[in-house]
């Protein structure tokens, strides 16, 4: 049942807007991708593209070898689930589960069989009868996902599914999804703005900015080794640090940090530290600076640092490693896992949100 | 309808002849509502302007030239301008008083004033004869008092308001269901009493509401004829209206003169509604 | 309900009091009036006018008129609401602006309208004509400017529904596998039902009422192109008064049921909108 969706220079047009530029990537068979990014990063309109429900303005859509890219939108057989559900309002749940199945002429008997297991899966059996409106949010939304598996979809297409429900409920779903998700086994595309949520439950992440593609892995690729600027801010809070580049380092008021080799001689660079890789240091380490504040959270806390060249450093200390250190007071830390990033005139917008990011 | 899609979306990669069908679709159903509005209430508005006008303005000058023309649009104008007056104050306080108060028979209050969306307007008129007629028992009390009221405009005006009575209130209703009470709790507890309040923080609300219902009740009034024609009259100079004096002239063959007089009267009618239409979607732009 | 809203409780007598006189002198007094004075004569009376064949055709003409400018007015209503709502195109307020005209217009100047097109003369009279089609002074033009007059009803109570509902419904059905019709049937009309029923009430309400217009292309011939309001004009002009008031009384009481169903569906309709 699972084929992997392939994308191929997705376009999308909007008179002269243009919300989608050349998306291409490969979500593969059997696993959650998560197409992540900002409010207007192009992701649901990426997603609506492969369901049918957009006409791209070029590129293709390829799903179990075929070409979809003009097919409707019902013979593209994707299960799609939205962000405000969407239920029929005059049908009841177990009718609206069954839909899929009624259109496509099924038997009566294997069509309630088959809601009936559906509910059973996402645990609203005793709400059958019921209609959308007598239920909550939560409910609804499982509701939705039972709909759009019932008819045995290919694939399965989530648009922010969980972006109208409360935290808590927000986060009971996603670990239910996950669960799910290992149950089943459908190829899953999920649009997020929620990097958490990406993280969490993706297996794949693509990450979207003004409607292009800014980098596709693994979770822990995204994190760990982002390519470019916009997701070295956006996923995972960032401290953004100017200096320049010589010799294969950015040079940032005293302090040298390595990892520019492959920027040009001279060139002004960014660096990014995440606040859990500033270190308190034992003896001199890479920079001192001067503590600002200290806010408690929890086993943690979160220091704001003034660097000898003006820069303003967030780092997170277990508080073990703050014993004795007050406002007003100098440490000395140091600064892992940075990556550098050319400052330019792409960057220098997203410079300005993500520094206000820690 | 599928083998022209095919043919007309065959080829080139985008353009399937499903996409083709659903344009062509669309366009067929565009194209069935603008046949329907055009030929069924276009043409006809057209038609009619266009005679008025016929040989020019010299048609309807002609048309206009009569005492008895002049007389019966200031006779509409004035009637007309009464009755929405009237129900503009009705409208509003009955509104007022469906949604601030609790009541027993509000329900059937409320029905009661939607009858004369239901009732034909010639049985309102029949309804008014009946009850100010020589033959029932009000009706010779008044005349034993020396009140006409059939064949004057008093009669008029009853008729024209009692056929326009829904319209103030719901318009002024819904408006006045979303009002926030915490706004007039506030203008009590700095000392306004339910007058000042009323003045001040209820009234700027509805009165978009209340002159929209008002415009839409004074072209309503302009154009009556079912319940004018039985109880008016229809003494020229003195009792007969625009409307019902369009009708005499088509029965007197005089179609030209008739669509002079229809066109004047469109056109008030259609500048009220425009203005109207405006008020109420600014009205719903700002709830 | 408002704490501050005339706590006086005599002048919320007062103001109580004014609506209903209001209410009672303009509607209530001369409903009652009007049943009285129609059975005044004797129920015999009554049953005779109900039994005279120019009463059972006028009643029959009028049903007929009613029921085509329902079926129209409801099947093209909901198509231009669809276009109105879905689709966007140049001269779209333009469309919007006519389905109001009808509601600017007396019904005179409808009749005229339809006199000028298809009377003696008319633009459209040799067309017609010439295929032995009669127009005025007969069904057509009736039931034409009947459904002229009713056209906005359907149209403005279903396009604030469509608006409100949104694309997410028909959007999910088609993803399910629904054909365009088949989403349409099975998820926009019950979405849409009962604004529109609300809708067919007024259209049915205002068809058996309308009088202006046709007494200008009817031609008044009794027993052929008479509706009940036809009847009662002439009846009464012609000294026939107690017929005139027992027909109209059946129409009053005919307005009065439909008046139930209306108010009925009105509150249907608004419940439906506050679910949403």
């Amino acid at each position: 049942m699972s084929t992997p969706i392939v994308v191929e220079g997705l376009t999308k047009r909007f008179g002269s807007f243009e919300a989608v530029t050349d998306v291409t990537f490969t979500a593969p068979a059997g696993a959650i991708t998560a197409l992540l990014g900002p409010s207007g990063s192009g992701k649901s309109t990426v997603l609506r593209m492969i369901a049918g429900l957009e006409e791209p303005s070029a590129g293709r859509i390829v799903m179990d070898d075929e070409e979809l890219t003009v097919k409707s939108v019902q013979e593209r057989r994707v299960g799609f689930v939205f962000q405000h559900y969407a239920l029929f309002r005059h049908m009841t749940v177990a009718e609206n589960v069954g839909f899929g199945l009624r259109v496509r002429k099924q038997d009566k008997t294997v069509r309630e069989a088959r809601v009936r297991e559906l509910l059973e899966l996402v645990h609203m059996e005793p709400f059958a009868d019921r209609y959308p409106e007598q239920l909550s949010g939560g409910q609804r939304q499982r509701v939705a996902l039972a709909r759009a598996l019932a008819p045995a979809p290919r694939v399965l297409l989530l648009d922010e599914p969980f972006g109208a429900l409360d935290a808590k409920v927000r986060q009971d779903l996603r670990r239910w999804l996950d669960e799910l998700h290992r149950e089943l086994g459908v190829t899953s595309l999920l649009v997020t703005h929620d990097q958490e949520e990406a993280l969490e439950l993706a297996n794949q992440i693509v990450v979207m900015h003004e409607g292009r593609v800014e980098q596709v892995g693994s979770p822990g690729e995204i994190y760990d080794r982002p390519a470019t600027p916009f997701v070295a801010g956006f996923v995972g809070a960032a401290n953004v640090l100017h200096g320049e580049v010589v010799g294969g380092h950015i040079h940032l008021g005293s302090i040298r940090i390595p990892g520019a080799a492959h920027l040009d001689e001279g060139a002004s660079a960014a660096a990014f530290v995440r606040p859990h890789d500033v270190r308190v240091a034992s003896g001199d380490g890479d920079v001192a600076a001067v503590v600002e504040r200290v806010a408690s959270l929890g086993w943690l806390s979160r220091v704001s640092l003034k660097l000898p060249w003006g820069e303003t450093l967030i780092a997170h200390v277990p508080n073990d490693d703050l014993v004795g250190v007050v406002e007003g007071d100098t440490i000395h830390v140091d600064l892992r896992n940075p990556k550098a990033f050319l400052v330019g005139s792409e960057t220098s917008t997203e410079r300005a949100d993500v520094s206000a990011r820690t | 309808m599928g083998s022209v899609a095919q043919t007309l979306g065959g080829r080139s990669g985008l353009w399937s002849s499903q996409r083709t069908t659903a344009v062509l679709r669309h366009l067929a159903l565009r194209g069935a509502a603008v046949v329907y509005l055009g030929l069924l209430v276009a043409l006809p508005v057209v038609a009619v302007i266009t005679k008025g006008f016929g040989d020019g303005l010299g048609t309807f000058r002609d048309a206009m030239a009569t005492p008895a023309a002049w007389a019966a649009i200031r006779l509409t104008l004035w009637t007309s301008t009464v009755a929405a007056g009237l129900n503009a104050v009705m409208g509003t306080l009955l509104a007022w008083v469906l949604v601030r108060y609790r009541f027993p028979g509000r329900r059937l209050l409320s029905t009661l004033i939607d009858l004369p969306l239901a009732i034909p307007t010639l049985v309102t008129g029949v309804m008014i004869l009946a009850l100010y007629g020589p033959n029932s028992v009000f009706g010779r009390f008044l005349d034993d008092l020396g009140i006409r009221i059939l064949f004057t405009p008093i009669a008029i005006v009853i008729a024209l308001c009692t056929v326009t009575l829904p319209l103030v209130v719901r318009n002024v209703q819904p408006v006045l269901q979303e009002l926030d009470p915490a706004e007039e709790e506030a203008a009590a507890t700095l000392g306004a009493g339910p007058q000042a309040t009323f003045r001040r923080v209820v009234f700027p609300a509805i009165r978009s509401a209340v002159v929209a219902g008002t415009l839409l009740t004074f072209s309503r009034c302009l154009g009556e004829i079912g319940s004018v024609i039985l109880v008016a009259g229809n003494i020229p100079k003195k009792t007969l209206t625009a409307p019902v004096f369009i009708f005499q002239l088509t029965s007197q063959f005089k179609p030209a003169q008739a669509a002079a007089v229809a066109t004047l009267l469109f056109g008030l009618s259609f500048v009220l509604v425009l203005v109207t239409s405006r008020l109420i979607a600014r009205n719903e732009a700002s709830a | 309900m408002s704490v501050v809203a005339t706590p006086n409780v005599r002048r919320r007598g007062w103001l109580l009091a004014a609506c209903l006189v209001w209410v009672g002198v303009l509607l209530l007094v001369p409903l009652v009036g009007i049943v009285i004075t129609a059975l005044e004569p004797g129920i015999h009376v009554v049953t005779q006018t109900l039994r005279a064949p120019d009463v059972i055709h006028a009643l029959e003409l009028t049903a007929v008129i009613t029921a085509i400018s329902v079926v129209v007015t409801a099947l093209f209503g909901v198509v231009v609401a669809w276009v109105l709502v879905r689709q966007r195109f140049w001269g779209r307020s333009l469309l919007n602006a006519t389905v109001d005209l009808p509601f600017a217009l007396s019904p005179v100047t409808v009749g005229l309208a339809a006199l000028v097109l298809f009377g003696p003369g008319g633009w459209l009279a040799s067309f017609f004509e010439s295929r032995g089609i009669q127009i005025i002074f007969a069904l057509p033009s009736m039931t034409l400017v009947t459904i002229f007059i009713c056209v906005p009803f359907t149209i403005r109570e279903i396009v604030p529904v469509l608006e409100e509902i949104g694309l997410d419904e028909e959007d999910a059905s088609r993803t399910l596998g629904a054909s365009v019709w088949q989403t349409f049937f099975r998820v926009t009309l019950p979405n849409i039902r009962w604004a529109l029923a609300y809708g067919v009430a007024l259209t049915t309400a205002r068809a058996i009422g309308e009088i202006g217009a046709v007494l200008i292309v009817s031609g008044l011939l009794q027993g052929k192109t008479e509706t009940a309001t036809l009847f009662i004009f002439r009846a009464y002009e012609e000294r026939q008064v107690p017929a005139a008031y027992v027909v109209a009384l059946l129409l009053a009481a005919v307005s009065v049921t439909l008046l139930v169903v209306i108010e009925f569906l009105r509150h249907r309709q608004e419940r439906e909108r506050s679910r949403t």
